[in-house]
């Protein structure tokens, strides 16, 4: 431990504490725009400095770590005047436009210009005259409102390792971008949407298709209907006042049905297909048919796409399966149109979603038009829907609880648990152990491939299989297990696992790029515990105990893994260049 | 004709080649082969003589060799047919009073591109002495004794770093590097790339002593770009060293293995900071990151990294072969030895000088630099380049020190001295070095990035006319701030030439903003278009 002094206050750290840390125990909040709790410092606003005694100099408070002995000042008229003037030097960087930007009310910047009651501003202003980039129309970069605190960079370059966004230029010409001025369609962007969940301004954020949904709300001849995400019910109610991880799908049901949706789906229902149809694959590949082990998970789109970029000779490892959502708007299209003699083409799908990249997947391919229409018809994320929310004047939090429209969203644990890291794996385990051995598990709880460990390995024996399985989340730690895969193929060794589960975004989907911000670790967990809780509270926690998936197969697809479920609820995978801009229709037919 | 004369010199450093040395060896060499005279005909680097370029020095048998000024290739034949141009010749003695030679020694008297001119002139014998003498502690001991402080400006003295490196415990050699920083950028500076040309080997020898006392396998020297024939000398000089095996697996017999290689700046100035070079080594991008932890305990790939400047480096040969107090006799009490400095500017005759620590600033421009041009009065002297302030003639009999210099409000910095004269203004000239820090700053912490920029556009203001009365304060304020705030050297040192022309020249400021005039007519007070958006 170490003892030092903050304020004149007399504190006991761990060794390796930083200062900006080491103050909150001492109820000192010294203020700071580029440090994210989550990140590492990337030391860039220059605001969290502070005096310690016996130096001349200044140190940021948030990459120094505190030492034996310190004495340190976080507070005087000396440090308050600089620090306000570097705000007012950042500000004259950055536009007023508070109130036509997406981030009013809820900006770091404007945050703490309030706290230092900045009234005036005395530097001549300075703005980028850099374009709005939308090319890629999943994350819009606006340059102008860059602070150039450099999350997005570390986020994008050594959390996910996709290297789309880097510093580019010097000086006041600085700017985040892709590199030598391509676009951000043109770009290795994977559209995981990390970056957009960690800017502190309005300068990255989604591509906004809420008027989509509105409007379509508003044409009488759609039959709109709506699905939701497992991690959207452990999140949303962030933005309302609720804790970190407390259920809100009840919530989210009424409030859809009171939106307008003729009909609302679960997209757990989804999840509860794709582990039916994932497992009797894996089950297939285990039994020496079609296809080659590990068979490497494939509902995260940002993974997908980030696979086809940069590992495209994995392909033949990916498993077929549809993400959840995609599953249940084909079923929605099809099934569920024949069912209530809707006309498919009537319908309207919007997927409410924690993720970006979905933005993308609903037209990356033809296999996302499955039903002979866009399955999906847009996909918003978790931030959008908060947003139109509050347009409609709705009291969320006070809102009760209704039901769903339950062929497309009765669900079973494992199917709500696909929003967080290992969610997959386990659900998958759960079934393929049925498939298997003809039984379920004694205990369903996989507690090996749970928690916020980067990469996450287990044996499991099921039957006369003693399986490895390993999972990953956040692309830096699945490109690990993609090294660790090739390294065994290239040497001629078997492959060192036989399931792998892959996440694009830290902690899985309750992490995703489009969920509610300022998110760490601990918020993380709230939200990974709330799942948990709606998995073990499920009836049936098996997804192929589901009544409702088995009475979809008995009336529609046949066996899992049969012509339907080929033909409606799988796809198909192809190398894309990292540097090119493909059109929306090369990869359709 | 023709007769005596056994060796010529030519001085082909870049000025020197600039200024037609390289035409001038190629037709001499022409000529002496065709006539097939006994002349040895050498390439040497910077004599230090600048304003006489091109030089070149001549050897008639015994005597003293005699330099002459600005050769051409007629006034050569006549030299090689001994009609000597007395006009032309330079007083050696003269030029050299004052100084005191460590770290130029060799520059301009041997040929840069022999190993063997270097060896004979007691050339890697230094770190013989290191390897079989010596041994680790003693080394650090001789230059803790010699008091040799860092040279690229900050002066952190050199023993600490290197001991820092030293006790950090590693299992095998592999993990510890030794770093040159030839990154030199501060406009009007050009001490390392001299010392780079004309002397190589002694940066290299430097090297090998540091890595042979911290415990580091290998070395990079980092050189920018825009000096392509110290990239080429130094490459030339380290394959003679593998040559020799003076680089290389059990040098001098030993168990010490030493690797050398040369990486390139891509012209950023913010590169010559240390830990932004260590990034652009590693293949990033030159972006400074916070201290600690030094680079000494974490620095390239995270290893302990010795990283020193080019004229440290060539300092530590001489302090192991004569000895660390030897070197501490020169200089004063707390800053030891020589200092290189570039002498430019309004000096009559700008040039590579090397002077003692404590010669005053008088002695280097009235003795040295030969006082002003053109009989104009002295106005101030820039050291330290962008980083350092301006220091007006009142404190001209300061000195020169760390300490001193830092105290009129300057640096000492890496040994850029620009003279000015009646004919600068001050505000003009802060503006000059806080346009070459927007240019320059990387970008990545808010008080340089727009810091500068801002401090730029009032200085803009003031020299269009239309500045305001309360912008001296604003300059103030956005300077104390960027000192105080920003994250690297650069930033920290950017305000020094706006806040020193203030301490020193403030009447000139309130001219320009309450009368719009210009004492020395440089500020047109017409708006012109601004340099920067």
């Amino acid at each position: 431990m170490i003892n030092a002094i903050i304020n004149g206050i007399q504190i006991q750290v761990e060794q390796g504490t930083t200062i900006l840390d080491a103050a909150k125990k001492a109820n000192i909040k010294i203020p700071t725009l580029c440090k994210h709790p989550d990140l590492d410092p990337t030391a860039a606003c220059g605001i969290c400095i502070v005096k310690i005694k016996g130096s001349d100099k200044m140190a940021r408070s948030c990459c120094t770590e505190i030492e034996e002995g310190m004495d340190i000042t976080t507070h005087d008229a000396e440090i308050t005047a600089i620090r306000r003037t570097v705000l007012e030097l950042i500000l004259s960087n950055h536009p007023n436009a508070c109130l036509t930007c997406i981030r009013n009310q809820n900006c770091e910047l404007q945050s703490i210009a309030a706290e230092f009651g900045i009234a005036e501003e005395p530097f001549e202003k300075i703005l980028s005259e850099e374009k709005i980039d939308e090319s890629i129309k999943t994350i819009v970069l606006e340059p102008e409102k860059c602070i150039k605190c450099g999350r997005c960079v570390q986020a994008c370059q050594d959390m996910q390792n996709v290297w789309a966004l880097s510093f580019v230029n010097r000086g006041i010409k600085t700017k985040i971008a892709p590199a030598a001025e391509f676009k951000l369609a043109e770009s290795p962007c994977v559209s995981c949407g990390q970056c957009s969940a960690y800017c502190p301004v309005g300068s990255i954020y989604e591509y906004d298709e809420t008027s989509t949904v509105w409007n379509a709300l508003n044409d009488p001849s759609k039959y709109c209907v709506a699905q939701i995400a497992p991690a959207v019910r452990v999140a949303i109610g962030e933005s309302f006042g609720m804790e970190s991880g407390e259920l809100a799908t009840g919530k989210l049901y009424s409030l859809l049905k009171r939106m307008g949706f003729k009909a609302v789906f679960d997209t757990n229902f989804g999840a509860d297909v794709t582990i039916v149809e994932e497992a009797t694959e894996f089950v297939k590949r285990l039994r020496g048919g079609e296809g080659i082990l590990p068979l490497i998970s494939s509902c995260c789109p940002g993974w997908v796409d980030f696979m086809e970029k940069f590992h495209s000779d994995m392909i033949p490892n990916f498993s077929t399966c549809k993400s959840p959502h995609e599953i249940l708007a084909t079923l929605a299209k099809t099934y569920y149109a024949q069912k209530t003699n809707i006309p498919a083409s009537d319908i309207f799908m919007a997927s409410i979603m924690p993720c970006i990249a979905k933005k993308f997947e609903v037209h990356r391919s033809k296999e996302m038009y499955a039903s002979g229409n866009q399955d999906v018809d847009v996909s918003i994320t978790t931030r959008e829907l908060v947003k139109m929310i509050k347009q409609t004047g709705i009291d969320f939090a006070a809102l009760t609880d209704s039901e769903p429209d339950h062929i497309l969203a009765d669900y079973s644990g494992g199917g709500t648990i696909f929003g967080v890291t290992g969610g997959v794996m386990e659900a998958g385990l759960r079934t393929i152990n049925y498939l298997i051995t003809g039984k379920n598990l004694e205990k369903f709880d996989l507690k090996d491939v749970r928690g916020l460990k980067g990469v996450k390995e287990a044996d499991i024996r099921i039957g006369e299989h003693d399986l490895k399985v390993a999972v990953a989340h956040g692309l830096g730690n699945v490109e690990y297990l993609m090294n660790k895969i090739r390294a065994a193929r290239e040497t001629g060794q078997n492959p060192p696992y036989h399931f792998i589960e892959a996440m694009a975004c830290p902690g899985g989907c309750i992490g995703g790029g489009g969920q509610p911000r300022n998110v760490n670790d601990a918020v993380r967990n709230l939200r990974i515990n709330g799942l948990y809780a709606d998995d073990k509270n499920c009836k049936h926690r098996n997804c192929h105990d589901n009544p409702q998936i088995k009475q979809l197969y008995k009336e529609f697809l046949g066996e899992p893994g049969g012509t339907k479920s080929q033909e409606l609820l799988h796809l198909y995978y192809r190398k894309r260049e990292e540097y090119k801009s493909y059109r929306e229709t090369d990869f359709l037919f | 004709m023709f007769e005596n004369i056994t060796c010529i010199k030519i001085g082909m450093s870049s000025c020197g080649v600039a200024a037609g040395a390289e035409e001038l060896y190629q037709q001499l060499s022409a000529v002496i082969k065709e006539k097939k005279l006994p002349v040895e005909l050498k390439k040497v680097g910077c004599l230090g003589i600048c304003y006489a370029e091109p030089l070149i020095e001549v050897k008639t048998g015994d005597n003293p060799a005699v330099i002459y000024r600005n050769v051409n290739i007629e006034t050569a034949l006549e030299i090689l047919e001994n009609k000597i141009p007395s006009e032309l010749v330079i007083d050696e003695d003269l030029e050299i009073k004052n100084q005191k030679r460590i770290v130029l020694k060799n520059c301009g008297k041997i040929d840069p591109e022999k190993i063997e001119d270097y060896i004979q002139n007691k050339g890697y014998q230094a770190i013989k002495k290191a390897i079989l003498e010596l041994k680790e502690e003693k080394i650090i001991e001789e230059i803790k004794k010699s008091g040799l402080r860092g040279r690229g400006g900050a002066g952190y003295p050199t023993w600490l770093k290197w001991k820092a490196t030293k006790e950090v415990i590693s299992l095998n050699n592999d993990g510890k590097f030794v770093i040159c920083n030839g990154d030199e950028g501060d406009p009007g500076a050009y001490m390392d790339r001299s010392i780079l040309e004309g002397d190589p080997h002694s940066v290299i020898e430097g090297m090998m002593i540091a890595g042979f006392a911290t415990g580091a396998a290998k070395g990079f020297f980092y050189i920018r770009a825009e000096y392509p024939l110290a990239v080429d000398r130094v490459q030339k000089a380290i394959d003679q060293c593998y040559d020799r095996n003076l680089l290389g697996e059990k040098i001098h017999g030993s168990d010490f293995n030493f690797d050398l290689e040369i990486r390139l700046g891509a012209g950023a100035f913010v590169c010559g900071e240390e830990t932004a070079l260590i990034s652009s080594i590693e293949g990033k991008r030159g972006y400074p990151r916070p201290r600690p932890p030094f680079p000494s305990i974490k620095g390239l790939w995270d290893k302990p990294t010795v990283i020193n400047n080019v004229e440290t480096l060539a300092n530590t040969p001489y302090i192991i072969l004569n000895g660390g107090d030897e070197y501490a006799k020169t200089g004063t009490d707390k800053s030891k030895g020589t200092k290189v400095f570039a002498l430019t500017g309004k000096v009559k005759k700008p040039g590579l000088i090397e002077v003692p620590m404590g010669t005053t600033l008088r002695t280097v421009i009235e003795e040295i630099g030969g006082g002003i041009q053109g009989n104009k009065k002295f106005k101030a002297v820039q050291t330290g380049g962008p980083s350092g302030g301006i220091i007006p003639e009142k404190y001209l009999d300061t000195p020169i020190s760390y300490e001193s210099l830092q105290e009129l409000g300057s640096i000492m910095g890496s040994g850029g001295m620009i003279v000015m004269d009646e004919d600068d203004c001050a505000v003009d000239i802060a503006k000059f070095f806080t346009k070459f820090c927007v240019d320059e700053s990387c970008g990545k912490c808010a008080p340089c990035r727009i810091g500068t920029i801002q401090t730029l556009k009032i200085l803009e203001k003031l020299t269009n006319g239309e500045g305001a009365p309360e912008d001296i304060d604003k300059l103030k304020t956005i300077c104390h701030s960027m000192e105080k705030a920003s994250l690297c050297g650069l930033g920290q040192t950017a305000p020094k030439p706006v806040l020193s022309s203030i301490r020193y020249f403030e009447d000139e400021y309130l001219e320009h903003i309450k009368e719009k005039t210009c004492r020395a007519g440089k500020c047109s007070f017409l708006k012109q278009e601004s340099v920067e958006k």
